[in-house]
């Protein structure tokens, strides 16, 4: 699994690359209460607006970490939303995506760069 | 992830219950120039929803509170508002929104006349503004009323809100003279071994008192209360989603400078009297809205489906024509589904009326809704 500075991760199985949020994102959003995925077929480059989660009090935009095409968004989501908060990096995910690229993946942080960044914030 | 814009917290004030926040584990988030807890550990969600079943223990100290004396307070607080204050008896408190000479609302606020020890209620007004206005309410109070008031600001004692349906009997047991009273009545006495000024009302739509004490009490007080288990501290997170479903407009948000109280929906803030009289600002541009209405109204709108629909948001018809804007809205916890406030034409404003919100550029279905949201459970009577 690896990890962006916007609290995104990505894990890989083969080219296709499953995005979410991080535990300690979804413990800033606080209760999650919507959830917009994307649909699939969507093309993406890292950086784009990919999802839309919101809690009780605002709306944020979750970003692609990587480029690609959404081979699935998680419908799940829209009716349990609370996923997101229960397990963020696992049914908590929001999208699948079919990746360019393997070295946008490798060039992300690993879990131990991602707890050193936590730890500066 | 996108993240709020970080602020930089040195100039933010902060309350005497500040300590007990932080030891509490709550979110500060600055609100009003102050530092302030927008949820604890239970997040909105619980603490919400804890308040409808319980008793929500709620730090408000950020509001200004302020004794206006004078040889006669009443008559002149109506200068600066259209309520009926002549006619305010001791003991009792009400709504009211001071106006600008346009018939704006410079803020709205809490305004109680106490009872004086000898029965009577010569002790002026003890009034409870929004935090962000109270600064410049006071400025206005002091310029309008000069020669006729004086404003004692009570910047030395704190404010708490406790609300719920359990709350009654949590107060009773350390004021038992709080179980007398009902729904917007206002008392001084001694209670916690300290000096209380206390109300029974709320911004939650729920039963429940507000409760100012010294600052140096505020932190034993808050304590005192929460050490019953039917009360959690709530942050401001949960008071917004509470006051929201109780249909209550936020100052800043649903009203402000140029919104009047017609338009607002607080037409019951503008008494018969002074309707008649006409003798407050903006009395024309009020009479004429109450003859010939409004060009825009306030209503609750539910959100059938899709994202909740924020401040800003536009509001549209059938027809896809922009007819109005969100002024607040947000998740309502008791009902599961998104709930808004806005601004639509009358002929829009009706309940049931089908209308749009536009939430990312998408159209998603709206529907006009009665306020409040979710019923109030003041105590009217005993």
């Amino acid at each position: 699994m690896r990890f962006t500075k916007d609290h995104e991760w990505v894990s890989l199985d083969g080219d296709v690359a499953t995005i979410g949020i991080t535990a300690y994102a979804a413990d800033q959003l606080g209760d999650v209460v919507f959830v917009e995925t994307p649909e699939a077929g969507k093309a993406v480059k890292a950086g784009d607006g990919l999802a839309v989660v919101e809690s009780v009090k605002a709306a944020s935009d979750v970003y692609a970490p990587i480029s690609g095409e959404v081979v699935e968004g998680n419908a799940a989501l829209g009716d349990a939303p609370e996923t997101v908060n229960d397990q963020p990096e696992k049914a908590g995910w929001f999208a699948k995506i079919k990746i360019a690229d393997k070295a946008e993946y490798e060039a992300l942080m690993d879990r131990a760069a991602y707890e050193d960044f936590l730890g500066t914030l | 992830m996108s993240r709020s814009p970080s602020v930089s917290d040195e100039t933010l004030k902060t309350t005497p219950l500040n300590a007990a926040h932080i030891a509490a584990g709550a979110r500060m988030v600055p609100f009003a120039g102050y530092s302030m807890p927008v949820q604890y550990r239970d997040g909105v969600l619980k603490e919400h929803l804890w308040t409808r079943e319980n008793a929500g223990l709620f730090d408000v100290s950020h509001m200004g509170q302020a004794r206006l004396r004078g040889v006669s307070p009443l008559s002149a607080f109506e200068e600066v508002t259209p309520g009926d204050f002549i006619g305010l008896k001791p003991g009792k408190q009400r709504y009211s929104v001071l106006l600008n000479k346009t018939g704006g609302i410079i803020d709205d606020l809490m305004a109680a006349r106490p009872i004086s020890p000898d029965g009577g209620g010569d002790d002026g007004l003890f009034v409870v503004v929004n935090g962000a206005c109270k600064d410049n309410d006071f400025k206005v109070i002091d310029s309008e009323l000069a020669g006729q008031v004086r404003i004692d600001r009570l910047d030395d004692r704190a404010l708490m809100a406790l609300q719920g349906p359990k709350a009654a009997e949590v107060l009773a047991a350390h004021a038992p003279q709080a179980a007398k009273m009902v729904f917007m009545d206002s008392a001084s006495f001694e209670a916690f071994g300290t000096d209380v000024i206390v109300s029974r009302s709320g911004y939650t739509g729920e039963d429940g008192y507000e409760i100012s004490v010294p600052a140096a009490e505020a932190e034993r007080v808050w304590n005192l209360l929460l050490a019953d288990e039917r009360v959690r501290p709530i942050g401001l997170g949960a008071r917004d989603s509470l006051r929201l479903e109780a249909g209550l407009p936020l100052y800043g948000h649903d009203v402000d400078e140029t919104v009047s109280p017609i338009e607002a929906d607080l037409g019951f803030a503008v008494s018969k009297k002074r309707r008649d009289a006409r003798d407050f600002p903006g009395a024309s541009r009020i009479a004429r809205e109450l003859a010939e209405g409004v060009s825009r109204k306030r209503v609750g709108l539910t959100v059938l489906e899709g994202a909740p629909a924020r401040e800003g948001a536009e509001i549209a018809d059938e027809a896809g024509n922009v007819v109005g804007v969100v002024t607040s809205g947000g998740f309502s916890p008791s009902l599961g589904k998104p709930i808004a406030m806005g601004f639509v034409p009358p002929a829009l404003a009706a309940a049931g009326t089908k209308l749009k919100v536009i939430v990312r550029g998408k159209p998603q279905a709206a529907e006009v809704t009665a306020m409040p949201f979710v019923p109030h459970r003041y105590i009217r009577k005993l």
